[in-house]
């Protein structure tokens, strides 16, 4: 059972190999510029997922296997679905003495479209970018020192939360035993009670984790401020292969405001 | 000035509950000796280790480490000198890979980022591990972890080194190694916590006896490891 899932694939691409705060910008970027597409403009989208395609295809991560795993997040999309119904327009269909609109109808499919490639984009850069790398990307990129060594305490420690949480649900099932000709165990609420136990003492053992890995970092000279090594340079290409995507981004937005939109 | 000493005098503790834990111990420790600390659970073992670099202070009693009194101006200095390698290495490995993990101590002691990568390679090699640098922590064995711990302090090269069960955990051929790796470092004042007597019998010249928060014994380890009357008064075994 594995809870906590790495992403991370270890491949020797151009992609990979490209400066993670590029990478991180970069994404940011395109997830901004999906989003803002104006949701008519239905050339844009093929367009803009050659682009996603194409990077995948660089960081040799396999197109179609992107393109499956951007679905995970359409469930979630469904969310918008009410919006057939509420988006004023001519109606189209009617559903069980709802009409489902035209408008209706482009606005949903714009947002399943682009939650696909956005979930794409993000897919692309956690598969192609080592969680450490991203974390030194974000703290050059100026976000709060705290706030990264949160992220960074809590990959850590998440597979070891993963191994206490199994022992304890392990340690549940020896014990959950029947007695010849009873029914084993008891009423939800009872259940519900030794689960609740369960998390509670999770958390009484993640607290009292934390405090002995606070006195392991004093024992080391820790006084309030966490330092790290300073980053590499930025190199001149890096910057231009990501400035590439960008401006292949802008030419399409460009084109689905002026010419589609 | 000495260095490379351990000097514990009259210390006393009790826990915000009441509880007693350390209740006047006196303890010196010479340069260059290894010193076992052994005791029941609970005898005050731990509780004492966390005194040595002011984890935990007490206000009964003085501790000097390295010919300093331990206080707030001398703490830093303190810790850069006295490793303390905890007993859960995933308490200590807290960062996300190894080499972020052994640089930890250096960079917060200020320094140049040379010397930080110098340092790391050195100590990850002192403890056999030179491959392992960009390992996720997480993923490493129970006597990896140990390793890659010991090495987290011995990057800040300290004077002293300061051990809570070493062995505890480890397979046969990982607790072989890890001796070994102990013997090896002969340039550090050891204090060791444990409950393995034949880690004691090989590696440890002195022992002394912890129970109840109080100093029970001290002396060669040799008298007092096969003294049976007194290892088992005091919930221990010869080895």
């Amino acid at each position: 059972m594995t809870l906590v899932h790495d992403r991370y694939r270890a491949i020797n691409s151009p992609l990979h190999r490209l400066d993670p705060r590029v990478k991180l910008v970069t994404a940011l970027l395109l997830i901004v510029g999906i989003v803002l597409t104006p949701e008519r403009a239905w050339p844009a989208y093929p367009l803009l997922w050659a682009l996603v395609g194409g990077i995948a295809a660089v960081g040799q991560l396999g197109v179609g296997r992107v393109a499956r795993l951007g679905g995970v997040a359409l469930p979630f999309a469904l969310a918008a679905a009410t919006l057939l119904f509420t988006t004023p327009g001519d109606p189209v269909i009617s559903l069980a003495g709802l009409d489902i609109t035209d408008n209706g109808l482009a606005r949903f499919a714009a947002i399943l479209l682009k939650s696909w490639l956005a979930v794409q984009v993000a897919l692309l850069l956690s598969m192609s970018t080592h969680i450490t790398d991203l974390l030194w990307a974000l703290s050059s990129l100026r976000v709060p020192a705290t706030l990264v060594a949160i992220i960074s305490f809590m990959i850590r420690y998440l597979y070891t939360l993963q191994d206490e949480a199994q022992r304890l649900t392990r340690a549940r099932a020896a014990r959950s035993a029947t007695h010849t000709g009873q029914r084993s165990g008891g009423s939800i609420r009872w259940r519900a009670r030794v689960t609740g136990g369960l998390v509670g003492n999770l958390f009484l053992r993640s607290y009292e984790r934390s405090e002995r890995v606070y006195a392991a970092m004093l024992a080391r000279g820790y006084r309030g401020e966490l330092r790290s090594l300073d980053p590499p340079p930025l190199t001149g290409r890096a910057v231009l292969s990501g400035a590439g995507v960008i401006a292949a981004l802008v030419v399409i937005e460009l084109a689905a405001l002026l010419l589609w939109g | 000035m000495s260095h490379h000493t351990i000097e514990i005098d009259d210390l006393s503790f009790s826990y915000p509950d009441g509880r007693q834990a350390l209740d006047n111990v006196s303890l010196h420790v010479a340069q260059n000796e290894k010193v076992a600390l052994v005791g029941p659970n609970g005898a005050g073992k731990s509780t004492l280790m966390l005194h040595l670099n002011g984890i935990l202070r007490s206000s009964a009693g003085r501790i000097q480490v390295g010919g300093l009194a331990l206080n707030d101006k001398n703490l830093g200095q303190i810790r850069a000198w006295l490793g303390l390698v905890f007993q859960n290495p995933d308490d200590q490995l807290f960062s996300p890979t190894v080499f972020q993990d052994v640089a930890f101590g250096p960079l917060h002691m200020g320094l140049p980022e040379a010397e930080v990568r110098a340092r790391v390679d050195r100590a990850l090699a002192a403890v056999g591990m030179d491959d392992f640098a960009d390992r996720a922590s997480f993923h490493l064995s129970v006597g990896e972890k140990k390793r890659i711990a010991i090495a987290t302090v011995l990057s800040m090269d300290p004077q002293i080194l300061v051990l809570d069960e070493p062995s505890a955990g480890l397979d046969p051929r990982s607790r072989r190694d890890l001796i070994g790796l102990l013997h090896d470092l002969d340039q550090q004042t050891m204090l060791i916590s444990t409950h393995d007597m034949r880690l004691v019998a090989d590696l440890c010249s002195r022992t002394v006896v912890l129970d109840g928060g109080r100093v029970v014994s001290d002396g060669p380890t040799a008298e007092i490891l096969y003294d049976s009357d007194l290892m088992e008064r005091h919930g221990l075994e010869t080895p």
